[in-house]
């Protein structure tokens, strides 16, 4: 679950922070709204989000809205939060593209679009992957919030273990699985980030 | 053209005519507003005051969409500035594909011609940093030529080489030049220029102080800004 949580929080605050650089007077509305979203789900705290959104959806008793898995708003709950936070992430990314390199893709004849999308967003990801694993490593440790909801998550599932069985060793299981996750994460995007530098290092004069 | 950067004025009204396959040299000091002038050509930079004209276009006119301009002018930069996450072969094709929608398997072809030609061909599947100095600001200039322009802005392209390596990128300017491209060349190698140019215009001050053919200048400056530029030139062992 957590996963697919992962996934949509990267293409809603890819699209978000895509939205708040752009320029021009056709996209105002849109990066107003994007302005707004970002303030509102950085400012309310996550597990009151949770909250909002996995007691009060239900509660308005409409017809598909209301009547889903606590899993699922637990899900909605955190993607609506990261994604906010997320975005900001991807801008600083961004920003810290040379400019020169926007030069370069815009002299070629390249529109901004294309720029952005071949040129400057796969440097801006490579830059930003160390803040993201901060932010995904958080995720994985929120999914135990959405066990208020009732969804069975790792933490959970050794709660109500560790209740019949009467140990914590349960807790340190649910904490290995956690670190399972992780550490080959951080591995592979260690090596991703020492590649990128080297390749960063020989394209410009800093 | 006049171009200020809010109350710093740094061209205060260049006019330039150049033919085709006319090759010129700007020369000048730092702050001169030789990057400035290229940059404005190529519609990076917006005019304050004035405007350029290609083929008998105004290039500068608010219907025109600078994009599609762009697309025939190819400038060079002093920091090459490859895409640092694409192979060599597809910093050139780049362009081709994406901005001119030629058919990838012809970018390729065209882009491995280019490469053959200029002796890189063997680089074409490297990042770019695996490549020297030297080697980079020749793929750049390949990138820039890919897009078969009318102009090619040239600016200070070997101001950060090594020395030794300078003289491979020289001579791929050399052979453009002979090949009867149209360039205007921002460079601090004199003797460079003294070769290559049909004319030098030595800037200062945002002005085109002197403009001459490269033997008229060097030899006969007739301006005293120009004299003394070309006496310290001469003192630093550069002329």
């Amino acid at each position: 679950m957590f996963l697919a949580a992962e996934a949509i929080i990267v293409v809603l605050a890819l699209l978000l922070a895509v939205i708040r650089q752009s320029t021009g007077p056709v996209l105002l509305p849109l990066r107003v709204v994007a302005l707004g979203y970002v303030d509102v789900f950085r400012g309310v705290p996550t597990i009151l989000v949770v909250y909002a959104v996995g007691f009060g959806l239900p509660a308005l008793n409409l017809t598909v809205v209301s009547t889903q898995d606590p899993a699922v708003y637990g899900v909605l709950g955190l993607v609506l939060s990261y994604s906010a936070y997320v975005c900001e992430v991807f801008r600083a990314g961004i920003n810290s593209v040379p400019l020169a390199q926007v030069s370069a893709a815009r002299s070629l004849g390249l529109t901004q679009p294309q720029a952005m999308r071949y040129v400057i967003l796969p440097q801006a990801v490579r830059t930003v992957i160390p803040p993201l694993l901060n932010d995904f490593i958080s995720l994985q440790k929120d999914t135990a919030l959405v066990s208020v909801l009732g969804a069975i998550e790792a933490n959970r599932a050794a709660e109500i273990y560790s209740s019949t069985v009467f140990t914590y060793s349960s807790f340190v299981v649910a904490a290995l699985l956690f670190l399972i996750l992780t550490i080959p994460l951080a591995r592979f995007t260690d090596h991703l980030i020492a590649r990128d530098r080297r390749r960063r290092l020989a394209g410009a004069t800093i | 053209m006049t171009k200020s950067f809010g109350d710093h004025e740094v061209l205060r009204g260049i006019d330039l005519v150049v033919a085709p396959s006319e090759v010129i040299c700007l020369i000048g000091a730092s702050g001169s507003g030789k990057s400035t002038l290229l940059r404005c050509v190529n519609l990076l930079e917006p005019l304050t005051a004035g405007s350029v004209w290609l083929g008998g276009q105004e290039i500068t006119a608010p219907a025109i969409d600078p994009d599609l301009v762009r697309r025939h002018i190819g400038i060079v930069f002093q920091s090459y500035n490859l895409f640092p996450h694409m192979t060599v072969l597809k910093n050139i094709t780049l362009g081709p594909v994406k901005a001119l929608r030629v058919p990838h398997a012809q970018a390729e072809g065209d882009a491995l011609a280019l490469l053959a030609r200029f002796g890189l061909a063997d680089r074409a599947g490297d990042y770019p940093d695996r490549l020297s100095g030297g080697q980079q600001q020749r793929v750049a200039m390949i990138r820039a030529l890919a897009m078969s322009p009318r102009l090619m802005l040239l600016d200070e392209v070997t101001s950060a080489l090594d020395p030794e390596l300078v003289a491979e990128v020289l001579d791929v300017i050399r052979e453009l030049a002979q090949a009867g491209m149209t360039m205007l060349i921002a460079t601090h190698e004199m003797t460079f220029a003294r070769d290559v140019a049909s004319r030098v215009a030595f800037l200062a001050d945002g002005e085109i102080v002197e403009e001459a053919p490269p033997s008229e200048l060097f030899e006969n400056p007739r301006d005293e800004r120009t004299r003394r530029f070309l006496r310290r030139i001469t003192d630093a062992g550069r002329l």
